[in-house]
């Protein structure tokens, strides 16, 4: 997708996307909670921070026959770090039975015990179950000074866990570089993955987000990357995720998993009464329309 | 909300062939079609996505015509239609897009005006009613011709919503490239047809189709070999990338890959 040129905010009022269907659910499972402190994470996660809680398999059950009823297609876990949660297997067991199910995980707490027991449920269930690893770099000198020290090889673990267990996993990246790197660092990473032993490596890229820490890594939004109803006449809203799916956490059912910090995009505690239109008035929102962003698979 | 041609008649109570994309692979539609008439099929359905992939488009027109086939739109087929830029697959990876691309501007550029012309006059989905069911034909979903339905990647609660708002008892699709059913609880069925295009990604050279059968609402799909060599050879004079005659040579997808659910993926080679 070619990138539309900004437009200045020459028109009044914020443009709302509406809630056409719920095709995705996303869940907050290990809240903010994570074992890293990546320099870029939109919002914030490490040890310390319980903005977003732990959510409970019952809790999560609840949600997810909600979503049932109301026909969602797919599931997505995330945090903070999945893999921090206790009863995470559990709930991928009772998702599976559901409809498919994702995993977003730093890959650092994936060992072979774990990939096992993953590869179990995927082989049970008719359902795919995906398991997305963020890295960051080729190498630990690109990777660690953004993702913390010795995290690139522990996520390579991870990595090697999971594809010796049967996975193709999914390697996400941030885009930290310009796009005029952009095909040959691809071609560079799909080669270093297969020469690290990932047989056949499947990689998504994903655009930063200003907010959050990477706010303070690179910059935050100019007032020229808001969207005005001018940005919005001729677009499709589907390819907004925003008009199609949303995201749980400990507090209640959020607009996106991107702004779980803004106090606005909490919409209710439910998912029936989350279905309304959204205000398009964050510079995240800039960014999905900008780039064609989805944090789907 | 697209609304359907709704067709009638007796002979929709018949054998009916349901088949996906050609892409451009006339050697395997015609073979699909010579099936399908062998098998005495009343009516003879296409939903979609005539062109890509595979070599000189404009063979495709006449054996649609010679064999009467009913055809619904696909997203290349309004693509060509209205002269965009590109086939409105709904990719979201690089390397699916760049393979995407070259067949589209391939056919594209061999593509007339009045095949256009014939291309924007095809309907976008049809309803007919069939042993008292009702039966919705679509090319991605009923709600979005570019929608991907995955067997894996699709739960039960969406299909039946899918199937639901459309006010289908039997839903059938095409667009993965893969075929696959599922009877639903309550007895809503949903039937990709696949694709007759290109081989399934199973390793097989020959391509699918979904067959039924006159007093059956349960599709079989029927495997159909074609000289697919000749087609290489012909892709290969029209110089093709070489990584679409190795799918067609040895059953195995090549390119387009991203698109596909772990367990799609998995089943592959690539």
């Amino acid at each position: 997708m070619t990138r539309p040129a900004s437009i200045s905010l020459s028109t009044v009022g914020v443009p709302r996307v509406p809630a056409l269907a719920l095709d995705t659910v996303w869940f907050q499972v290990a809240g903010t909670l994570c074992n890293l402190r990546c320099h870029h994470c939109f919002i914030s996660c490490g040890p310390t921070n319980r903005n977003h809680d732990y959510m409970s398999r019952e809790s999560i059950r609840g949600y997810l026959r909600e979503a049932e009823e109301m026909g969602a297609r797919d599931f997505y876990f995330t945090g903070g770090e999945p893999f921090l949660h206790r009863d995470l297997l559990g709930i991928l067991e009772d998702t599976l039975r559901v409809g498919p199910a994702s995993v977003l995980t730093n890959g650092t707490l994936i060992p072979h015990e774990t990939a096992a027991a993953l590869a179990s449920l995927a082989r049970g269930s008719r359902y795919a179950l995906e398991m997305r690893v963020s890295l960051d770099g080729l190498t630990p000198a690109m990777n660690d000074p953004i993702r913390g020290e010795g995290t690139f090889e522990e996520a390579m673990r991870g990595l090697r866990a999971l594809a010796a267990a049967g996975f193709l996993p999914i390697v996400t990246v941030a885009q930290t570089w310009s796009d005029a790197d952009d095909a040959r660092l691809r071609g560079e990473f799909h080669a270093f993955l297969r020469d690290a032993g990932i047989p056949r490596p499947r990689v998504k890229v994903l655009p930063l987000f200003r907010i959050g820490r990477e706010e303070g890594r690179s910059r935050g939004y100019t007032p020229t990357e808001f969207l005005t109803e001018e940005h919005m006449k001729g677009y499709d809203p589907w390819l907004l995720q925003c008009s199609n799916s949303r995201m749980v956490t400990s507090r209640g059912v959020y607009v996106c998993p991107i702004l779980i910090d803004a106090p606005d995009a909490l919409l209710a505690p439910t998912l029936r009464e989350s279905m309304k239109p959204f205000p398009l008035g964050h510079g995240a929102c800039h960014t999905c329309w900008a780039t064609g962003a989805s944090c789907r698979n | 909300m697209v609304i359907p041609v709704a067709l009638r008649g007796g002979e929709l109570e018949g054998g009916l062939a349901i088949l996906g994309g050609p892409y451009n692979n006339h050697l395997a539609l015609r073979a699909v079609l010579d099936d399908a008439r062998a098998r005495g099929a009343a009516r003879i359905f296409c939903l979609g996505d005539l062109g890509g992939f595979g070599p000189n488009p404009g063979k495709i027109y006449p054996l649609l015509r010679e064999y009467e086939v009913f055809t619904i739109a696909g997203n290349y087929d309004r693509s060509l239609a209205d002269r965009l830029s590109d086939c409105g697959c709904g990719y979201t990876h690089p390397d699916d897009n760049r393979y995407a691309q070259l067949s589209y501007d391939y056919t594209d550029r061999r593509t007339t005006d009045s095949e256009r012309a014939w291309l924007s006059a095809l309907p976008e989905q049809v309803a007919f009613e069939r042993r008292g069911r009702r039966y919705r034909l679509c090319h991605g979903s009923p709600r979005r011709v570019n929608e991907f339905l995955w067997e894996s990647a699709s739960s039960d609660a969406f299909l039946l919503r899918l199937a639901r708002e459309a006010g289908a008892d039997t839903l059938l699709c095409t667009h993965t490239g893969i075929p696959w059913q599922r009877l639903l609880p309550g007895g809503t069925r949903i039937v990709n047809v696949g694709a007759v295009g290109r081989p399934a990604n199973d390793g097989r050279t020959g391509v699918w189709y979904a067959w039924l059968p006159a007093g059956s609402d349960d599709a079989e799909f029927i495997p159909v070999r074609y000289d697919h060599e000749a087609l290489a050879l012909e892709m290969e004079a029209e110089r093709l990338p070489a990584a679409f005659l190795e799918t067609i040579r040895t059953g195995w997808w090549t390119t387009c890959l991203e698109i596909l659910p772990a367990k799609e993926r998995a089943r592959g080679r690539h």
